[in-house]
């Protein structure tokens, strides 16, 4: 009576369950022999890049002076940009193109709609789960951090919660972008764009650095912002101005959402 | 009854050029802003906190040649990829070619020929961005352009095997992550590879893309190579012949079942 009646009603009622749902199915399908080790392996290439870019480029660089004055190795310099950028890729590749392929092509989204789903749920779900993978990747990439004396434990926590953040803010953006996406060709211009944050978000050099007119557009952007914080960190530094950047993710993560739900709703419910 | 075309590759080559016309756009971003990207925001911006004497020239001037090697090395790769799992798996053009007057050496020749105007053009486009910064200084700069077609038929035939054989596309990011991107970063493009352990730095020399670096910088810069140019361009026709083998293989195999 319980089981049949009641907590059927009682599941239905919450949106999160709904979501959890959307969550749990894509958990089902990494038992896909391809899939998981995709995603397993996922974590591997910012620590790749921490190695040839922070250490091979890094003993070029030699120690590194930052603006306040303080000296610390390139390779820590260069450490939480890529825990930043592994947070926006490992997102975006979730809510940006495996998001578009069950949309448009698996029509796997027509499908939840025609159960109790809403479309905003599907959304929510779909970000949850982005979000847990690229907790995965924050917590192997920070272990290796703190292995290699480029971080503490006591500032991965911090750290941890702001790559979260990071993975929040582009998971939701880049699902309101998927919805906008025409076919696979234009996702061409998302990996350009992606790239091009990835380099100039002062990532290898510090934004201060920049010529003006590239500084001003790059503190506009949302990868800067997700650097600032996770080095601030990582490097011990706390500053009020961390405050901002995390409130500009929180920002970006209600739009895209709101904005993903809503388009989604138009493509899938009209 | 006769057939008006003769078996030949270029029936194929033309194929990719019509479905190329289509999509063109977004390549053109691929293959020439995003080694520009490269050469900016590592070259120029990282390059500026980098002593020239370290390396005897600019770093602008270092990665330059790396970049567009590990651009063609980049484009041949994914032209191998995608587009040849999508016309066994997905659209199953190769199984349209071969009710043709086509073979597996027509469709794995018109492939490479297709990949080579890709690669070609791409590392023409990206020289004269080099000329446009003043980073290319020796007359014989024009050869990076064929080093740039050897390295990639050299990473491109064993793709187009790997392409062949497998059935989906989770595949290529096991190949991007563990092979490609791997070798773009320690193969020497950014760095010289005497700085690696020996044994990574054994792995670099197996790679071709090592090879093709040290080609485009010879070209470039005008600086000798390790073991002499024709030993690089030996060792990349090496990789392009035994891939060649294996691909004109799989794609018989997987064309006869």
């Amino acid at each position: 009576m319980v089981t049949t009646l009641v907590a059927p009603r009682l599941m239905r009622r919450s949106f999160l369950y709904r979501a959890a749902s959307v969550t749990a199915r894509n958990l089902v399908a990494t038992r896909h022999s391809g899939y998981l080790l995709v995603v397993i392996s996922g974590f591997l290439e910012p620590v790749l890049y921490l190695f040839s870019i922070g250490f091979g480029v890094g003993a070029l660089v030699g120690d590194f002076h930052l603006a306040d004055g303080r000296v610390i190795s390139y390779a820590a310099f260069v450490a939480p940009a890529m825990l930043a950028a592994s947070a926006m890729n490992g997102a975006l590749s979730e809510t940006g193109y495996n998001f578009f392929a069950r949309l448009k092509w698996e029509k796997l989204y027509d499908a939840m709609v025609a159960t109790p789903l809403r479309p905003f749920e599907v959304a929510l779900g779909e970000l949850l789960w982005a979000l847990a993978r690229g907790l995965i990747y924050a917590v192997a990439f920070l272990s290796i951090m703190i292995a290699l004396d480029l971080t503490t434990v006591w500032w991965a926590l911090p750290a941890l919660v702001g790559s979260a953040l990071v993975g929040l803010a582009f998971g939701a953006l880049g699902m309101a972008v998927a919805t906008y996406m025409r076919s696979w060709q234009d996702f061409d211009y998302l990996s350009v764009a992606t790239f091009a944050l990835f380099l100039f978000s002062g990532t290898f050099t510090p934004a201060d650095a920049y010529p003006e007119v590239l500084r001003v557009v790059v503190t506009l952007t949302p990868l800067y912002h997700g650097v600032e914080l996770l080095r601030g960190f990582t490097t011990g530094a706390l500053s009020l101005a961390m405050v901002g950047h995390a409130l500009y993710l929180a920002a970006l993560a209600v739009v895209g959402l709101t904005v993903a739900g809503r388009r989604m709703d138009r493509l899938l419910c009209q | 009854m006769s057939t008006d075309v003769a078996p030949s590759p270029w029936p194929v080559f033309y194929h990719r050029w019509r479905l190329y016309l289509n999509t063109w756009r977004g390549t053109v971003f691929s293959s020439f802003l995003l080694p520009v990207m490269f050469l900016l925001g590592l070259g120029v911006s990282v390059g500026s906190y980098v002593d020239d004497s370290a390396l005897g020239l600019p770093y602008a001037h270092f990665i330059a040649p790396g970049v567009l090697a590990s651009t063609v090395f980049q484009v041949a790769i994914s032209e191998a990829a995608w587009p040849v799992l999508a016309a066994f798996q997905w659209v199953r053009t190769y199984h349209a070619m071969r009710a043709a007057p086509l073979r597996p050496v027509d469709m794995v020749g018109g492939e490479i020929l297709w990949i080579w105007l890709r690669a070609g053009t791409s590392a023409a486009g990206f020289l004269i961005v080099l000329a446009l910064f003043g980073i290319v200084r020796s007359p014989v700069a024009v050869l990076a352009v064929p080093a740039a077609l050897l390295l990639a038929a050299a990473s491109c035939a064993p793709v187009l095997a790997y392409s062949a054989s497998i059935r989906r596309d989770g595949w290529f990011a096991l190949l991007f992550r563990f092979g490609v991107i791997p070798m773009t970063l320690f193969a020497g493009v950014f760095f010289p590879v005497e700085q690696l352990p020996l044994a990574a730095r054994w792995l670099a020399y197996v790679s071709p893309l090592w090879h093709g670096v040290e080609l485009s910088r010879a070209a470039t810069l005008g600086l000798p190579t390790a073991i002499g140019w024709l030993g690089h361009a030996a060792y990349l026709v090496l990789w392009a012949g035994a891939g060649y083998l294996l691909a004109v293989h799989r794609f018989t195999r997987r064309l006869t079942d």
